[in-house]
Formats: structure tokens, C-alpha cells, sequence
């Protein structure tokens, strides 16, 4: 990966960087990219034993809407935290 | 004075029951700990000013004849869990400032046990890294040897309760985060079963990965702890109850080895005899120790720093300079959130933010992220059926015990640090790490997996060990 991706990709994350810390970043991702890359020798598929369903810890958990709470009663808690606000919205720079 | 050295959360619990002292004297104790010594540790990132007068309340509750198995004593916080209107920032500069407008659901059931919530921990930004060198307020030292690190990236909870500042404290454990430092600090650490404990009000570093646990200094003090946070919870539709992983073994105390994993990974000789010693402990204690073949689970970390930047990268997206935590103007509204995490973030924090942005880019997504997905379902059933025929498996918590500051120059050093807790987690399987002796000075752990909702296991095991 050389640099002028590193900067391709923290312009997609945005994050302000500068050329010297994308070179040295650039630098350091063959090594991990390498050993991270080895993950494609693990044997999949045979191994993995159909029996029981619960077999992963992870799955999707998905429930119907339910009844939100009332409106309003956090608003002043959560906006507190905004780093700039306009009555109750967030406040931000003009975008057109 | 209370010796704290010498308590235990069930110790504390007896005298505070007895009248032997109240809940304001063992937190006065604490505080003066804090006092006197957090000055060279850096374990606090913050005492709650509120520290004493929650003593007060337990003391009333005491007096009043109520029992809760953590009245009155005091716990720390990682700094990554909410606490209603006190600071957060994990570690991070892009919360500095953060108020917690709620209570993680772990801190709500800590203070319905009666907990006293003393302060918040120092830990790696956001979770990342092994040391806490990546805390953007400074590094913890380990309590045993001020010139090495305590482990991360729960290392100020670990180095807390080593340096008995807090009776117990809990951290979160994404790829060794509680189990390591716990080792390197020479105490207990539990990361339970994948969806144990919520997660609700956890600042969120790799969902498919996160677990809340407790550091203490002896296994029934962690089980106390465990059993305070865990349950089912609304807010986390990810928590599990007790019928969602039945058992598929009687517990028999047959102990599987993966020896050639152990060998294969570049182990120190300390270590290695250490590991040795575990065993035949075990056999005394008269568990049968037998040899394991695991050949998937060597690549669990290369798994594991794929999927755990991954999503990283898109957790953190919510950091944006406009709903909370810091803001850096820029030109314009884009402007504006590049300058603000810009800014907010630390190296450790970027350059996973990149790395999970490329794995997960048009190109590369089948090569890395899909691959990784393929690797996490060989490991978990190859650990599954391993624990068909053995209760746990044993493997020391670190390769060496607590390195120097700076020691690990390269990033990649620093994530080898993981190999063998990383498994646990690219899994869901409950581990923990026990304290199971010395390299001159410097504290060694070894590590107990079980099967998903067998931390019973665990803890039996465990006390045996210890002697508990």
C-alpha cells in the first residue's frame, strides 16, 4: 500500500493527514497486511459441524418496532453534549 | 488503618456486615492508596468527586440491616463505560470533556449491588493496543516494576486493583484487553461468554468482539462481580440468557493442552516452565491433562486485525465534532470533521481506522474481511468440538511477562501481544487469566477457555488453583 493510498483512505475515513505520517503509516501496512493475509490458509468448511444451530456466538437478533418513548424526555440531556446548538437542534456550518 | 492489601471484595464484606469498619473508612483507605501512590502509577484517569458521599449512602443501607454483595465497596470504572453525569473519554482526546448523559447498564447494576464507584481507569485510546502507552492522557505503570507496562488495554483497572487502589474494577476485553493486563499485573481477569454482559453504554470499539469482565484479586471476587453484571438486557439484543448455550458436557476436569500452538509462538523459557508448573498443579489437583490439536486457532489473530478494524473503523465514524465529544472548526461542514478527528484521534486510532477501511474496500473485501468471516466460524467450531471431550484448555495469558515502555517498536510487535487471548473472543468462548507466579519480580498468568456459557468451569477450576 503505498502512500498516496493511505491518504486516498483517510480522505474516505475523514481524517486529516499529513505526507509524512501516510508514508510512515504506508510503511508499517505490508508487515500487517502480510500477517493478517494468512487467514485465507485457514481450512474452512469441512470442519464446521452442522449439528447444532447455537454452534456461533454471533447471529442476528432482530424484533419488531415497539412503542418509542415519550418525545422529548432525553433532548436536553443528549444536546448538552453537542458541541454547538441552535434551540433544540445541532448546530453545523451552512452546506449550500 | 485498613490493610487494603490484605481485603478481598468478600473479606470487606464481612467486616462491613460485622460493623468492623464502615464503608466510608474502607474508602478513605482507598483514597489515601490513590493518594499516596497513583502519583507513579497513573492507574486514575479521574477520583469521582462524589466518592465519599456514595459511601455515605451505603453506610446508611448498612446500618439499615440491608445486605447487596457489593455494599459499600469500592470499584473503579475503564474510562470507557458511562456513569450518569460524570466524564468518559476513553482514552481519547475526541472525548475530552464527555459527560455521560446515562449509566452503562454494568455501572447500573454495580450500583444497585451497592458498589462504590470510585473512579475512572486510564486505558489504550478506545481500546487499542496492549499497553496503555496509547492513552492520550499519559501511560499507567505496572505497580510491581514502575519502568514496565501494565498491560492494556484495561491496564488501569489491572494496575488499580494490583496496587490494591480498588478492591475490584471492570474492564472490557476485545482481544485480551482484561485477560493480559490482568496477567502482566498479577491479579484475576474474566472476559465472560460473548453477549454475557451488556454492552449498553460501552463505548463501542469491535461489536462482534467486546466484553465487559471484572479484574479482582482472587476468582471468588471476580464470580461476585460477574454475577452483578451479567443478565439479559433490552438495550444490548445481543446479551444471552441462561438456556441459549445448553450444556453439552458434565464437567470432568480434563484440561486439553494445545501444545504445539504454545511451542510454535516464540514463547519466553519463564513462560514455558511457568505453563509447565500450571500443569502439573492441575495434576495434583487432580485434573487429567491431555495434548490438542487446534490447528485453526493459530490464526485467530489474523482474523481478529482484520474483523476487529473493520468495524473500528465504522464504530467510529459516530466521532464527528457535532453530536458530542471535541470539535475542531475547519473551512466548511466537511472541513469540519476532518479537522476535528484530525485532531482527536491518536496513531494507534488512525492507522486502524485505515486498515479497516481498506479491508473493507470495494476489491479487497473478499481477499480480507470475507476470509476472516470463514476463518471466525472455523475457529469457533473447532473450539466447540474440542470442548466435546475436555472442559477447558489451558495456555499461558502472554507470551512474557510485562515488557518496558517502548519495548514493542513496530505496531505488528505490539498486536502479537494477543496471540493467545484473541482466540476467546474471535470465538465468544468465556476465558480468564490466573495469577500463577513470578519471573523474578515480574508476575506470569496462565489462561483457562471454556465452552460459550461455561464460566462455571472457570471459576471451579480456578479456586482450585488458587486455593480459594
Amino acid at each position: 500500500m503505498d502512500a498516496q493510498k493511505v491518504l486516498n483512505l483517510a480522505k474516505l475515513a475523514r481524517i486529516e493527514m499529513g505526507a509524512e505520517e501516510a508514508e510512515k503509516l504506508s510503511n508499517e501496512f505490508g508487515a500487517i497486511l502480510n500477517y493478517v493475509g494468512e487467514v485465507k490458509k485457514v481450512e474452512e468448511g469441512n470442519k464446521v459441524d452442522k449439528f447444532d444451530k447455537e454452534v456461533y456466538a454471533t447471529r442476528n437478533v432482530m424484533r419488531e418496532d415497539g412503542e418509542p418513548h415519550e418525545s422529548g424526555l432525553y433532548t436536553e440531556q443528549i444536546l448538552k453534549q453537542a458541541p454547538a446548538r441552535e434551540g433544540d437542534y445541532l448546530k453545523v456550518k451552512k452546506i449550500l | 488503618m485498613i490493610d487494603l492489601s490484605k481485603l478481598t471484595i468478600k473479606g470487606a464484606r464481612e467486616s462491613l456486615r460485622k460493623k468492623e469498619f464502615t464503608s466510608r473508612e474502607l474508602t478513605q483507605a482507598s483514597l489515601s492508596l490513590i493518594e499516596e501512590k497513583d502519583g507513579n502509577i497513573h492507574a486514575f484517569l479521574e477520583v469521582y468527586d462524589d466518592v465519599l458521599s456514595q459511601a455515605d449512602e451505603a453506610d446508611k443501607k448498612i446500618s439499615a440491616g440491608v445486605d447487596l454483595p457489593l455494599l459499600g465497596i469500592p470499584i473503579a470504572l475503564k474510562d470507557n463505560m458511562l456513569f450518569a453525569e460524570h466524564k468518559a473519554t476513553a482514552g481519547s482526546k475526541i472525548l475530552n470533556g464527555f459527560t455521560a448523559p446515562y449509566d452503562a447498564t454494568a455501572v447500573e447494576k454495580l450500583k444497585a449491588a451497592g458498589a462504590v464507584l470510585i473512579g475512572r481507569t486510564n486505558m489504550d485510546e478506545f481500546a487499542m493496543g496492549s499497553s496503555t502507552e496509547n492513552s492520550a492522557y499519559g501511560p499507567t505503570k505496572n505497580p510491581h516494576d514502575l519502568t514496565r507496562v501494565p498491560g492494556g488495554t484495561s491496564g488501569g483497572s489491572a494496575a488499580a486493583v494490583a496496587a490494591n487502589m480498588a478492591l475490584g474494577a471492570l474492564g472490557s476485553d476485545t482481544g485480551g484487553s482484561i485477560r493480559q493486563p490482568a496477567a502482566l499485573c498479577g491479579i484475576v481477569g474474566l472476559k465472560p461468554t460473548y453477549g454475557r454482559v451488556s454492552r449498553s453504554g460501552l463505548i463501542a470499539f469491535a461489536s462482534s468482539l467486546d466484553q465487559i469482565g471484572p479484574f479482582a484479586k482472587t476468582v471468588t471476587d471476580a464470580e461476585i462481580i460477574y454475577n452483578t453484571i451479567r443478565g439479559l438486557d433490552p438495550l444490548d439484543s445481543t446479551t444471552v440468557g441462561e438456556d441459549t448455550y445448553p450444556h453439552k458436557k458434565e464437567f470432568e476436569k480434563i484440561i486439553g493442552v494445545p501444545r504445539e500452538f504454545v511451542e510454535k509462538e516464540g514463547i519466553g523459557e519463564e513462560t514455558k516452565k511457568n505453563l509447565e508448573e500450571a500443569i502439573e498443579k492441575f495434576e495434583s489437583l487432580g485434573y487429567k491433562v491431555v495434548d490438542v490439536k487446534l490447528p485453526s486457532v493459530p490464526y485467530s489473530l489474523s482474523a481478529y486485525y482484520i474483523i476487529q478494524p473493520a468495524e473500528a473503523s465504522s464504530n467510529l465514524a459516530r466521532f464527528d465534532g457535532v453530536k458530542y465529544g471535541a470539535h475542531v472548526d475547519g473551512e466548511n461542514s466537511i472541513d469540519d470533521y476532518f479537522q476535528t478527528r484530525g485532531a482527536g484521534f491518536g496513531p494507534e486510532v488512525r492507522r486502524r481506522i485505515i486498515l479497516g477501511t481498506y479491508v473493507l474496500s470495494s476489491g479487497y473485501y473478499d481477499a480480507y474481511y470475507g476470509m476472516a468471516v470463514k476463518a471466525k466460524e472455523a475457529i469457533t467450531a473447532e473450539l466447540r468440538q474440542t470442548f466435546r471431550s475436555v472442559d477447558l484448555i489451558l495456555t499461558p495469558t502472554t507470551p512474557s511477562p510485562a515488557f518496558k515502555f517502548g519495548e514493542k517498536s513496530s505496531p505488528l510487535e505490539m498486536y502479537l501481544e494477543d496471540i493467545f487471548t484473541v482466540h476467546a473472543n474471535i470465538s465468544g468462548c468465556p476465558a480468564i487469566s490466573l495469577p500463577s507466579g513470578f519471573s523474578g519480580k515480574l508476575p506470569l498468568g496462565v489462561e483457562l477457555t471454556a465452552d460459550l456459557g461455561r464460566e462455571d468451569n472457570l471459576f471451579k477450576a480456578g479456586k482450585e488453583f488458587l486455593g480459594e
